[in-house]
């Protein structure tokens, strides 16, 4: 993969020669017309007081009486009737003169000419992707990625290699970005009070206003922001402050590290940002104290965290060493189904743990009464951490104090400055700027003329007692700038449309505090601006980004001898590779004032950001709301998640409703039964129950949407608080699961079989999941692999076909997908998702079992339903060398290539469905409606029906005005597939024939690790390895012969290229007693 | 017999009273008029068909309606609109598409193989088992095309027709052999059935008053005369298609059964399902020839034609093959335990006995093994009720035993993960009712314009039933003592 630099073409960004290409290609892919129709009215609108023109939005929409008026050929005829004859010779005379000037067509119409390159754009070869490296921000953090663009067109995120908090990998929440910028729901023009206006007017209105301000020093301007890191930004900001010295500056993250910073301010005395350093070398036992290091959702840093504590535990031949996790946590998160050791415990318990853990270390502080984990197994696992390099990671979501606490028991442990280490934070915001309580007091005060919210939706997400909405509608102008029309929005004055990230030039932090490069790679599809444009033009310095950022870099950093050079590897990279300033010093905490730990009874409920959709922000993305979140495998909604044991006693089942109600708020929910949720506890997810945002986000009922959480969320407990009671209604709803549950009642599980097989029925000793502890393997591993290639000889041997038919030439494909590192993350879910252009279907359809992804990552459970061992295991099409799909095809539309490849022949293909009937890993899916349209995909019977009930909220959302912007995100190497016909998971065979192509160029082999498939590549844990295994030397072929290799279903012959790796846990032997030869069977 | 009240007329049909088992193939003072009268003037005089008719005829035509807004629905929306899923890709359309050529089944077994046992009591049945086997075979072909996702090229790509592309049909897919063994079984079964018209047709011709039916009969009859040629001509034509038609009645549906057979799914891969499907297809198909001939012996004074004695033989197959399909019940069972393959195993015992769609397993063998062991007994043969709503429990069953093969063993099979259930839309019930319409408006439009009996082959059996000898159309002589006389 190239990398290429589009620093150096720095005329300006709008108008680089890319810019206008962008622009004309755009233009030929032809945006609908009321688009267009906007841009025309708008611009004739400019710098005049448009009401005079035009009368309501309805009249410039598509609106039926707008349509009927626009038919009516003649709407006042009546009028004419009453024509005099004198008036008619006059209206015939001036009719003819008009005719007459119709051939003068350039006059009135606008030329504009379409041509192809001329001169063609430097490193642009037709066909073939470019690759630029951006970031993709998230609560402030920057992930770096790499666009892949088609002749100007992006379609697809992949992660940076050069970029720390990446390393080449990449989040489900970053990879679905690139569905954002095509959405045709984000905001795209300058609305005034519903009304279309333009940038300039509101500069012209706004500017007024500011210059009132500006005698009193800004007292009545207020900036609302989220997280920022951005550097060039903040200055911006800051200079618009000190302008406006008595303006005030507040920032609110719904699901922000608030705990995180004041816990380092109460244990060094400032903010500071830990990063954690799971490496092999620095870490061999780690500790999570309600920490979910692996997800995107719950940890800036996750892919980076996620690779070292793999690269921990790869084991690779017949012996290893391993790492070890041990993970107290309430709702189970990916550390925790990683965990060699799980407790669940209630969040409010994880102080008491700590408080234990801390007097066992001989800490002086009261170890807390209540005993949540076994003595000796708390023992034990002390001395582990103690003994081998422990480290103690304190979740986000957990008060300051309980981090202070933890960094005093790493600094006992050692593990500051080895496991642990500290930079400066890396959300500005959250230092500089203010809380959101201040700005609800003025707000409340009435003192706040100009409210700035700069992205965010806080009348959505404030917490509830805020009653944020009240206090907003106080504030004389209220500025929103923001991507998607949101709640929010909708009680603001101005509405500004901002850019997607990969529209605008930008910086941002990494999670570590090193500078990450945000270049954009399209001209922006609408009229949006970035916030540092926004604050130049309040600044009455406007410029473009490019400039602002630029200049800021010639300034702080990038200056010193050749700018121009430092500044182009500086977008080329994507990341500044300059070494950040870590803060060294040893937490002094002060045990005294640490507060005493809370008895927590009954019910308590858990906040968590939805592992897909994150604090709301992704709502009206189809991707991730089809994406099954990893635990539950539940698409489109939340719910409210309770365990077993307490579903069993208050006679709740899945699908039931429940009335939530907390300080006197109630809401409705679906019920969710998770094995491994701790008794008593409650966990709902974020980010649904949206009333606005887009056709996506505002489903609702059966067609998803979920509630809203942050109805109950308060600002004294945003992530977990008791006194919550749950009452069953009666009611059930429908929730869309992509995995049944059956494993958990399995009571009827075989006792000793726990751990190795998946029973489906009693009696079922299949190897489903291998699974062995690591003691185990390291003395046993080689008996094993003798029996199982026993097993596997007589196997083969009972094949009717002779063994040469299978010795084809040439390349031989075949993957391998190591359940050892697996993390269940969705990564490669949605790599694929973007790379093979597979559509997203609803929740109805998901309800009816007929989602699309190529990739499934099925959930395996052992053990007791309250405290479950937890298997992942992704399961694409294997590509058997005997498939059983082909030979029953009647048109031979699936049939095998040369290379050992099952393929698909979308063109053949009737679509009978028996190949997926015989397909033993059910990995085919079928196209039941037309799903690949991607334009209906969004626009689906949903939000028609919603449309009904529910006018206001699905304003503008027919079909026939929503822009065909989201053709362009498909990936032009690969088909897409209309309904009736079978698709399944192609190897990325057009990955494999590029490169094949390259090497036929260069007339050499294709190389090991040449291609990497689509998910390979997003995978954070290089799980997944794909190669030649006639190679030798190839890395898949030595991992076929691996000991762990085996092939899933392998008595049924069908040969599978797709080998898995067996699973290994690192339990510690003083906990759990070793394994026996005969347990493991 | 002609009761003005149809409803009257159906409480008399249904009175419940046995009739007499009579061992006689043709009772009455029947002669060749007779004959020709009983039969030919079904079509010749319209006004035998009553009110009744046009009831049955109009829910038949709304049936076809019906079937008309399934099948448009279906090619502007797509398969999505039945219940399918991923794993269960097939669900209604085949156990559909299965159950009506089983029931296609009885007509050919009937017209071929008895005519080739010399089994003359064929004669008074086998036409509309014939008409049967063709109607019930198109509403089979419907869906294998339909449940296609892109109808439009299955229908010809699914052929082995010459193109330029070169590319053919896969012969190592069963539904490539249903195409061949379908399509064949349906020309067959066409010709034979049209073949045994002619001569009736022309009698049908000689006899028309109506200047319009003449002409069209004349059409149809082919210009038939009755010469001696003519008759050793159709002879020979009709005896090597019973030869052709004999093992397609064994093949069509061991083929069909190859669908399921030939694949790897557990609960599909049985190899005693060809001789299988094939008993049950001959149960369903003589429980549909029951359903249809009680009502319309009664209805249009067809009881000397159709005599108890053929009830009661056809009861007796409906037991006969009730009992292999038992067996094979039993054997499925069987081998579930005795291959030691887990799948099979779960799939009969955790799928079928135990299973959340066990309740169709039991209700199976209800419908299929229990209902007709009332066979057994010689007076509930005679009792029409009783055998009517046997037959209604056989179709029932039979339909249930490909809901227990196909839908059922593809909800759960080797990968926990993957196991679903399978619940049916609407329109999937739209379509099966729909077809029954359109069988219906089929069967009774054939019942109005063409011989529901085959009139020259009943004045053979009634020739031979009185010893033989001279016959003239106009021999009047109908001693009721030498009908008995052949059994």
């Amino acid at each position: 993969m190239e990398v290429h630099d589009h620093g150096h073409r720095d005329e300006g960004h709008g108008d680089t020669a890319l810019g206008s290409e962008l622009l004309s290609e755009s233009s030929a892919v032809a945006p609908s017309l009321s688009a267009d129709l906007q841009t025309e009215l708008k611009a004739s609108l400019a710098g005049k007081t448009g009401k005079q023109y035009w009368r309501s939005l309805e009249e410039l929409s598509d609106s039926p009486q707008m349509q009927r008026f626009m038919d009516d050929e003649f709407p006042n005829r009546s009028s004419l009737a009453q024509i005099n004859r004198r008036d008619m010779l006059k209206f015939m005379g001036a009719s003819m003169a008009l005719a007459g000037l119709s051939g003068c067509r350039s006059v009135f119409m606008p030329q504009e000419k379409l041509v192809p390159y001329v001169k063609a754009p430097e490193e642009l070869v037709p066909g073939m992707p470019l690759f630029y490296a951006s970031s993709m921000m998230l609560g402030g953090y920057a992930t770096g990625v790499l666009v892949e663009q088609h002749e100007g067109r992006p379609t697809r995120l992949e992660g940076n290699p050069e970029h720390g908090s990446s390393l080449g990998a990449l989040d489900s929440l970053s990879q679905a970005e690139i569905l954002n910028l095509y959405d045709p729901d984000r905001t795209s023009v300058v609305t005034e009070k519903d009304d279309i206006s333009t940038w300039d007017l509101f500069t012209e209105r706004i500017g007024v206003q500011l210059e009132l301000q500006n005698s009193i020093g800004g007292a009545g301007v207020r900036i609302l922001t989220g997280a920022i890191s951005s550097p060039s930004t903040i200055e911006q900001i800051e200079n618009f402050l000190k302008t406006y010295p008595q303006a005030r500056w507040h920032s609110y993250e719904p699901v922000g590290r608030g705990g995180v910073y004041a816990g380092a301010k109460a244990a060094f005395g400032r903010a500071l940002e830990p990063i954690y350093d799971f490496s092999k070398e620095k870490t061999k036992a780690i500790l999570t104290l309600d920490a979910d290091f692996m997800s995107a959702a719950s940890m800036p840093g996750s892919l980076r965290y996620a690779r070292e504590f793999a690269e921990g535990r790869r084991v690779v031949g017949d012996r290893g060493d391993m790492n070890r996790l041990y993970a107290i946590e309430s709702t189970p998160t990916l550390c925790g189904a990683m965990a060699d050791h799980r407790w669940p415990v209630k969040s409010a318990q994880i102080y008491g743990i700590a408080l234990n853990l801390a007097a066992a270390l001989g800490l002086p502080v009261q170890a807390s009464s209540t005993n949540t984990i076994p003595a000796e197994h708390f023992a034990a696992m002390v001395e582990d951490l103690r003994a081998n390099k422990g480290v103690v990671v304190c979740g986000d979501f957990q008060p300051p104090h309980v981090h202070a606490l933890v960094h005093a028991i790493n600094q006992s442990l050692g593990a500051i400055g080895r496991s642990v280490r500290f930079v400066e934070p890396v959300n500005a915001a959250a230092t500089r700027a203010g809380d959101l309580l201040p700005l609800l007091d003025d707000l409340q005060a009435g003192t706040v003329e100009l409210l700035f919210i700069i992205g965010g939706n806080p009348l959505y997400d404030a917490p509830a007692e805020y009653q944020f909405a009240e206090s907003l509608k106080k504030a004389k102008y209220k500025i929103h700038h923001t991507l998607y029309e949101n709640e929010t929005s909708q009680l603001c004055s101005w509405v500004l449309p901002a850019t997607h990230f990969l529209e605008e030039w930008g910086d941002g932090l990494g999670h570590d505090g090193s500078v990450s490069m945000i270049q954009p790679v399209i001209a922006p599809l609408y009229e949006g601006r970035s916030v540092a444009e926004l604050f130049s033009l309040l600044n009455r310095k406007p410029r473009g980004s490019y400039d602002i950022v630029r200049d800021y870099w010639r300034r702080n950093g990038l200056g010193g001898g050749n700018f121009e050079k430092s500044w182009r590897q500086f977008v080329h990279d994507g990341v500044l590779k300059k070494p950040v300033v870590e803060f060294s010093g040893t937490p002094a905490v002060s045990f005294a004032t640490l507060p005493a730990p809370t008895e927590t009874s009954g019910w308590e409920i858990t906040f968590r950001a939805d592992p897909t959709i994150y604090d709301g922000r992704f709502a009206n993305n189809g991707w991730l709301q089809e994406l099954p979140k990893p635990l539950t495998k539940l698409t489109w909604d939340n719910t409210a998640i309770i365990g077993p044991a307490d579903a069993t006693e208050m006679g709740l089942h899945i699908d039931d409703v429940v009335r939530i109600t907390y300080k006197g708020t109630t809401v409705e929910a679906g019920v969710f039964v998770l094995p491994g949720q701790p008794r008593q506890c409650l966990t709902v997810h974020l980010g649904y129950g949206r009333t606005r945002g887009g056709v996506i986000a505002t489903v609702q009922g059966d067609h998803g949407g979920g509630f809203n959480a942050y109805l109950l969320r308060r600002a004294d407990a945003p992530f977990f608080s008791d006194g919550v009671t749950i009452e069953k209604v009666g009611t059930e709803m429908n929730l869309a699961t992509t995995q049944t549950h059956q494993p958990i009642e399995a009571a009827k599980r075989p006792p000793g079989l726990e751990g190795s097989v998946v029973p489906q029925f009693p009696g079922d000793h299949r190897e489903v999941i291998l699974d062995y502890k690591l003691d185990f393997f390291n003395e046993h591993i080689n008996e094993e692999v003798e029996k199982r290639a026993e097993i596997s000889k007589e196997i083969r041997e009972n094949n009717l076909f002779p063994e040469e038919i299978f010795d084809w030439k040439g390349e031989q494909w075949a993957m391998t997908i190591d359940l050892n590192t697996c993390i269940g993350c969705n990564a490669c879910v949605t790599a694929c998702q973007s790379e093979n252009n597979i559509p997203v279907v609803g929740k109805v359809q998901v309800g009816r079992h007929r989602e699309m992804h190529w990739i499934r990552i099925d959930r395996y459970y052992s053990g007791s339903g309250d405290n479950p061992t937890i298997n992942w295991q992704p399961v694409t099409c294997v590509h058997c060398e005997k498939a059983p799909c082909e030979p029953v095809c009647p048109v031979a539309a699936t049939v095998h290539s040369q290379e050992g490849l099952n393929q698909m022949i979308y063109n053949r293909c009737v679509g009978t469905r028996y190949c997926s009937n015989n397909c033993p890993y059910k990995v085919r899916r079928f196209n039941y409606l037309n799903f690949s349209d991607n334009q209906r995909q969004f626009a689906t019977w949903a939000n028609l029906d919603q449309q009904q009930k529910n006018p206001e909220a699905a304003v503008g959302v027919t079909e026939k005005n929503r822009r065909p912007l989201l053709k362009m995100l498909n990936n032009p190497d690969v088909t897409v597939r209309g309904r009736g016909v079978m698709e399944k998971c192609t190897y990325c065979v057009q990955r494999i024939n590029n490169a094949r192509i390259e090497a036929k160029k260069a007339n050499r082999r294709i190389k090991d690790g040449e291609i990497v498939t689509a998910c390979q590549q997003a995978c954070p844990t290089q799980t997944i390895v794909f190669g030649d295994q006639t190679d030798p030397a190839a890395r898949v072929t030595k991992l076929r012969k691996d000991p762990r290799a085996y092939l899933l279903l392998e008595e049924l012959q069908t040969r599978p290229r797709t080998s898995h790796l067996a699973k290994l846990r690192n339990p510690n032997p003083a906990i759990e007693p070793a394994q026996t030869a005969e347990a493991a069977h | 017999m002609a009761t003005k009240n149809p409803i009257e007329r159906y409480k008399e049909l249904f009175k419940g009273k046995p009739e007499p088992l009579n061992d006689a193939m043709i009772t009455g003072r029947q002669t060749n008029v007779t004959l020709d009268e009983a039969i030919g003037s079904l079509v010749l005089n319209q006004k035998r068909h009553k009110s009744s008719w046009w009831i049955f005829f109009t829910i038949g035509v709304m049936g076809t309606g019906i079937l008309g807004v399934a099948i448009t629905w279906l090619l502007y929306r797509g398969i999505g609109i039945w219940g399918n899923n991923q794993p269960v890709a097939w669900a209604f359309d085949i156990v559909n598409f299965v159950w009506w050529i089983g029931i296609g089944h009885a007509g050919t077994l009937i017209s071929a193989i008895l005519l080739l046992l010399r089994q003359q009591w064929r004669n008074s049945i086998n036409r509309f088992s014939e008409a049967m086997t063709i109607f019930a075979v198109m509403c089979a072909a419907l869906f294998p095309i339909l449940h296609t996702g892109r109808p439009w090229v299955a229908i010809y790509w699914l052929f082995p027709v010459p193109n330029q592309l070169g590319v053919w049909p896969q012969f190592r897919s069963p539904l490539m052999w249903d195409v061949f063994a379908v399509s064949t079984y349906f020309t067959v079964s066409l010709l034979f059935w049209f073949i045994g018209l002619v001569p009736d047709f022309a009698t049908l011709r000689d006899k028309s008053k109506n200047k319009i039916g003449r002409v069209i009969l004349a059409i149809v009859s082919l210009g038939w005369r009755g010469s001696q040629r003519h008759w050793h001509r159709y002879e020979q034509a009709y005896l090597i298609l019973a030869g052709l038609s004999t093992p397609l009645v064994l093949s069509v549906h061991s083929i069909v059964s190859l669908d399921f057979a030939v694949s790897v799914v557990p609960g599909w891969n049985v190899t005693v399902f060809p001789p299988y499907f094939v008993a049950g297809a001959v149960f369903a198909g003589f429980a549909m020839v029951l359903t249809f001939a009680i009502p319309v012996r009664a209805y249009y004074g067809l009881r000397d034609l159709i005599t108890m004695r053929h009830i009661d033989w056809m009861a007796k197959i409906t037991l006969a093959t009730g009992l292999i399909v038992a067996y094979g019940y039993v054997l499925e069972a069987f081998f579930g335990w005795y291959s030691a393959n887990p799948y099979e195993w779960d799939m009969t015992m955790y799928r079928r006995f135990t299973g959340p769609y066990a309740w169709a397993y039991y209700l199976l063998i209800v419908c299929n093994i229990i209902a007709p062991q009332i066979f057994w007994f010689p007076k509930a043969r005679q009792h029409l009720v009783t055998v009517w709503i046997v037959c209604q429990f056989v179709s029932v069953g039979m339909w249930l035993e490909r809901f227990v093969i196909i839908p059922m063993s593809l909800t759960a099979n080797y990968l926990p993960s993957a196991n679903k259930m399978y619940y049916p839309t609407i329109w999937d019930f739209l379509m099966f009712g729909g077809t029954i319409g359109f069988f219906m408006f089929l069967m009774l439009l054939f019942i109005r314009f063409m011989p529901i009996i085959n009139i020259f082959e009943m004045k053979d059996l009634l020739y031979k039933l009185k010893g033989g000898g001279p016959q003239t159309t106009t021999d009047a002589v109908g001693p009721d003592e030498a009908l008995g006389g052949v059994r």
